[in-house]
């Protein structure tokens, strides 16, 4: 059993294909796993263990009838509860969701049920993805397997958890601002955010319409790109969904880096950066120039205005795509005896405190008279901000930065003051807004043996150059194979 | 940047958000230091540049006019969540003459 | 009192789009369903879900904007309206602001006898809201019951300039609208059902004033002739304010049928704070010539120009163009009967819009039916008065015939030889009837002879029956006058 948990979700569905592992094996494992793990780590939301093992049984049976099988047959994966799950609950981490059964699947679920993929829970998150450390949850904060005394990271912290904590082999995440990097990064694992437009968002909780993306998480690069192949693609239900032709990502990902460009943007190296994170990217950085990648100093002169830019858009898309929890057809209904209040007892009290901040923000930014300061210009900077990145991709191959300018801080460390929160998505921040994709890979350790995270960024649609640097870079380390010891 | 109290009621009633007082104290201080924070975008020089309202670049995304019925089995599962029903209709307390539009 | 102010119009009409499905999702548009059966979790504003765009709404609304005479925007971009009602899932509705599909449009109207140019402002692409029931039958609910069948149905919001001086001139300009839009079927415009709904925004201002005065908003008015009385009463109710030392405030109002009053609706703030802003799950439309020209080719010849070209080219007067493009599916009659006639036939369009207006729509007004559901074809109509004028049958053998094709569905040289009505025009046969007939008439023979002329009806009216009315009552007339000499 302790075996099977340290697997990777490519050797997995290798063994599972082969009958040297079943399914349903494998399935009861991790599901074994998380239930010990979880009153700990908190997680998951719910353990979904029948509807699992019904899949499982019916992947193993697929591969006894010599039937074609899917790339993931029989691989557990844990989605973050904000993406839809037909007849499975729904929560967004929220209490105005708390009894929302899910009324139809999302794209990727679809894609990775025809894939083969078991479900095996629905994990936890900042309420409606808006956050930076699970700790905004209506329900519970998730640990850092790590040290359960420091946060997972945000939003998708349940995701991280999970992975890092050997409870599933995958998992998918959302990332908005950064909240699949900044999780992967705190928890060790790897996490990516594709090309905006890659992946289709339709039964992905709308939380930033132009920003959100879902993406793979899991222990290595390998398994992301196995993955992502799954998950990836044009869907006619997304309107923002690009009709580009989905790569294999795995054919290009053992490619060589030699005479690869990759730049360092000096304003995320300043002087206020972490000294364990600063020691472990110079690491990083002899480890490629080993492997024949030729750094190059660039500059990203908008990066200061990032934080104000997105959450002026975030939070005004997300006071629109919000406004939608009324306890009308769904959700959490005040008792009250008239209308008006019923919308706003049943708002008031079924958001959290995050969230009104932010749907406050947002219909500030958008009202009669402000628009033009806040909304108006902010989108303006984002068209500066993208050009930023235009012009280094003309230089350079690859962006390397630091995930985080500081490991996972402690739980409640910066909780009470939303500002400081927002700081700390600085580095991840920018990739969603110039929709170039972004990808977090372990890269060390702080003194207390809290993960570090190294981020790599590429063009629009140039995953493939981000996988073939994080897997030179992985093979070439050992960090992808430790484990937390909870 | 500070924002008023009456900017914080206005804003409420519009997002139909309900707050207690010590919640909206709390909220009126921290909603000031993050605009307070955001102001900072007017140094930036956009005098000639468009917006980007979008994430996607694409344009003309469409479809063909067809039918295609929701199964009973999806429609059932919509009005499972429905807090208050009667009949075939979702049911809200009485609509009085304050409507929007 | 009335004189002393000139009143200004403005209107808006939301038209529901002829499309089998929502704008946004794939649900049908279906209005006869019963409640919440054309629903899914699109259009029901489910968590994740997102919206589509449904190609032919923007057909029909650019086809309906160049009708109108519209510039179309290259780019054209949907915002979001921010409200909260229970009857919008969404709490937004997906709209257009600042790049709607189609701009600066007119239409004409009739007004006191001489055309009048209405400009039309803008004509952008929307949603539909549901249906909110508050009442069932006569019972009163203590609730409201949502339906949301309606709830993205594709809307075509057209926007006047505040052009109209009258209340009539609203009235000929919705008449007017509608008239249009249905021709060329780019909507139903069921008023009962709905599907046409219209807005004013009406204000009065000293005669001789440039600035307008302040507009009142009225709602609820569900017929033209609703719209028309509304507008009376607030016009009124304006100008007694105004005289009376009062302030027009800017509200809306609601018209309410029975009172037949406009009532203030308890609004909390005058202008509504809707935050549009461009939606992010929407890419913008680029409609290039191409797609514009293959529409416009998709419009057929608009009433005004058919009139006119019924006149020139057929020399038909105006009233008869008139009463004949009122209706598309009758000049379209008109027509098909007009190319059913035989080449070498004569004064084919008057005689052919004659007996349409007055033969066969008065029996069809009888039978209560359509010209759609006209038991005599147009192209045996045509063949009808073919024979008429080439002299096969004479007028009034013609009634005849045409009773007998109402009844029968035939085709009149069918009935014709069936009943051998051909008109008898051979010489020879008519002096011999005609010699027959005098040779019987001696009385009025010799009053004919005389002098009086109206003796000769008698002796005609014989000849008549000897040849059982087929005799050519021109030739007989001649012949006998020829005969009695």
């Amino acid at each position: 059993m302790n075996e099977i948990i340290k697997m990777s979700a490519t050797t997995l569905a290798e063994k599972i294909k082969n009958k040297e592992l079943s399914s349903v094996e494998v399935t009861k494992a991790f599901i074994k796993r998380a239930k010990e793990t979880d009153p700990k780590i908190k997680a998951y939301i719910s353990i979904t263990e029948e509807y699992a093992i019904n899949q499982a049984e019916e992947s193993d049976k697929k591969i006894a009838s010599g039937a074609e099988t899917g790339e993931l047959e029989g691989v557990p994966i844990a989605i973050k509860d904000n993406i839809l799950i037909e007849n499975i609950k729904m929560t967004a981490s929220s209490k105005i969701l708390e009894n929302y059964t899910a009324p139809y699947d999302a794209t990727v679920i679809e894609k990775l049920k025809k894939a083969g993929a078991v479900f095996i829970g629905k994990t936890n998150l900042d309420e409606f993805a808006m956050g930076s450390s699970t700790e905004n949850s209506a329900f519970f904060t998730t640990k850092n397997p790590w040290n359960t005394e420091h946060i997972p990271g945000g939003s998708s912290g349940g995701s991280a958890s999970a992975v890092s904590a050997m409870t599933a082999p995958l998992a998918l995440g959302t990332d908005t601002g950064g909240s699949i990097r900044q999780p992967a990064s705190c928890c060790g694992i790897v996490g990516l955010k594709p090309t905006y437009g890659r992946v289709s968002r339709f039964g992905a909780v709308a939380f930033a319409s132009s920003l959100d993306q879902i993406g793979p998480m899991s222990k290595t690069v390998e398994d992301s790109a196995l993955l992502l192949n799954v998950i990836a693609g044009f869907d006619k239900k997304d309107s923002t969904s690009i009709n580009v032709p989905v790569p294999d990502y795995l054919e290009t990902i053992k490619q060589d880096i030699k005479g690869l460009k990759i730049g360092l943007p000096k304003e995320y190296f300043i002087d206020g950066l972490d000294s364990d994170v600063k020691k472990s990217i110079e690491k990083a950085i002899e480890i490629y120039k080993k492997a024949g990648a030729e750094f190059v100093e660039i500059s990203l002169p908008l990066t200061d205005y990032a934080v104000a830019v997105y959450y002026i858009i975030c939070c005004s898309e997300a006071s629109a795509n919000l406004a939608r929890y009324d306890g009308v057809r769904y959700g959490f209904r005040a008792e009250c005896d008239n209308l008006l209040d019923e919308y706003q007892k049943s708002r008031g009290h079924g958001f959290g405190p995050e969230v009104k901040r932010r749907i406050m923000l947002g219909t500030y930014a958008l009202s009669a008279g402000y628009y033009d300061a806040y909304y108006g210009k902010a989108q303006k900077v984002r068209t500066l901000i993208k050009q930023d990145f235009e012009n280094a991709f003309k230089k350079v191959d690859l962006i390397l930065t630091p995930s985080a300018p500081t490991p996972a801080f402690k739980i409640g460390e910066k909780s009470s003051d939303p500002l400081q929160m927002y700081l700390s998505d600085i580095f991840t921040i920018s990739c969603n807004l110039a929709a170039v994709p972004g990808m977090s890979i372990p890269c060390g350790f702080s003194e207390k043996g809290i993960p570090i995270g190294m981020q790599l960024l590429a063009s629009n649609f140039d995953e493939q150059t981000m996988f073939k640097a994080a897997y030179s870079y992985q093979q070439a380390t050992e960090w992808h194979k430790q484990f937390p010891n909870i | 940047m500070e924002i008023s109290k009456k900017d914080v009621d206005y804003v409420a009633s519009l997002a139909r958000l309900e707050f207690n007082e010590k919640d909206k104290e709390s909220l009126t201080q921290k909603l000031g230091s993050i605009l307070n924070y955001i102001e900072k975008i007017k140094e930036v020089d956009t005098s000639k540049i468009e917006p980007t309202s979008h994430g996607a670049s694409g344009e003309n995304f469409w479809r063909e006019d067809k039918v295609i019925k929701s199964s009973q089995k999806t429609i059932d599962a919509i009005f499972k969540n429905a807090p208050d029903k009667e009949a075939d209709f979702f049911k809200v307390k009485k609509v009085m003459d304050t409507e929007e539009e | 009192m009335k004189n002393k102010y000139e009143v200004v119009i403005g209107l808006e009409v939301h038209s529901q789009i002829k499309t089998e499905t929502k704008v946004f999702c794939n649900c049908s548009t279906d209005f006869h369903s019963q409640p919440n059966t054309n629903i899914c979790p699109v259009c029901t504003g489910q968590p994740g879900v997102l919206p589509v765009l449904n190609k032919k709404a923007v057909e029909l609304l650019v086809k309906t904007a160049l009708a109108l005479d519209c510039s179309i925007n290259k780019k054209s971009v949907f915002a979001r309206k921010q409200y909260f009602y229970p009857d919008l899932p969404k709490n937004y509705q997906i709209s257009q602001y600042e790049l709607p599909f189609a701009e600066h449009g007119k239409l004409n109207i009739s007004a006191d006898g001489k055309i009048k140019s209405i400009g039309i402002t803008r004509i952008h692409l929307e949603e539909d809201a549901g249906k909110l029931l508050h009442e069932i039958g006569s019972r009163q609910l203590d609730c409201s019951l949502a339906d949301y069948n309606r709830t993205g149905i594709p809307l075509m919001e057209i926007v006047s300039e505040p052009d109209m001086r009258s209340p009539q001139e609203a009235a000929a300009y919705l008449t007017a609208l509608k008239n249009l839009i249905e021709y060329i079927e780019t909507s139903d415009c069921n008023m009962e059902e709905g599907k046409f709904r219209c807005d004013a925004n009406i204000s009065i201002r000293p005669v001789g004033q440039k600035e307008f005065g302040t507009k009142a908003e009225l709602k609820n008015m569900n017929s033209i002739s609703g719209v028309e009385e509304a507008l009376e009463y607030e016009v009124q109710r304006q100008i007694e304010t105004v005289e009376n030392g009062g302030k027009i405030i800017q509200e809306t109002r609601t018209w309410d049928p029975n009172e037949k009053i406009t009532k203030s609706m308890r609004s909390k703030e005058n202008a509504h704070d809707y935050r549009y802003f461009p939606d992010p799950d929407l890419v913008p439309v680029n409609l290039d010539d191409v797609f514009i020209e293959n529409i416009k080719l998709t419009i057929p010849e608009l009433p005004e120009k058919r009139k006119e070209r019924l006149i020139q080219e057929y020399g038909l007067p105006e009233y008869d163009a008139n009463v004949i493009i009122s209706d598309k599916a009758l000049v379209n009659f008109y027509e098909d009967a007009l190319n059913n006639t035989a080449k070498d036939a004569e004064n084919i369009p008057k005689l052919i819009a004659n007996w349409l207006t007055t033969e066969l729509l008065g029996k069809l007004n009888n039978a209560k039916l359509t010209i759609k559901e006209s038991p005599v074809k147009a192209e045996y109509l045509g063949q009808l008065v073919s024979f008429i004028s080439k002299g096969t049958i004479s007028g009034k053998i013609a009634k005849t015939v045409f009773e007998e094709m109402f009844n029968t569905n035939k085709d009149p040289e069918t009935i014709i030889k069936e009943k051998g009505l051909v008109q008898i025009s051979d010489e020879n046969e008519i002096i011999k009837i005609c010699q027959e007939a005098a040779d019987e008439s001696p009385k009025a023979v010799a009053e004919y002879k005389s002098g009086k002329e109206r003796a000769l009806g008698a002796i005609v009216g014989l000849v008549m029956k000897k040849s059982k009315g087929k005799a050519n009552p021109q030739m007989v007339n001649k012949i006998l006058a020829d005969l009695l000499k």
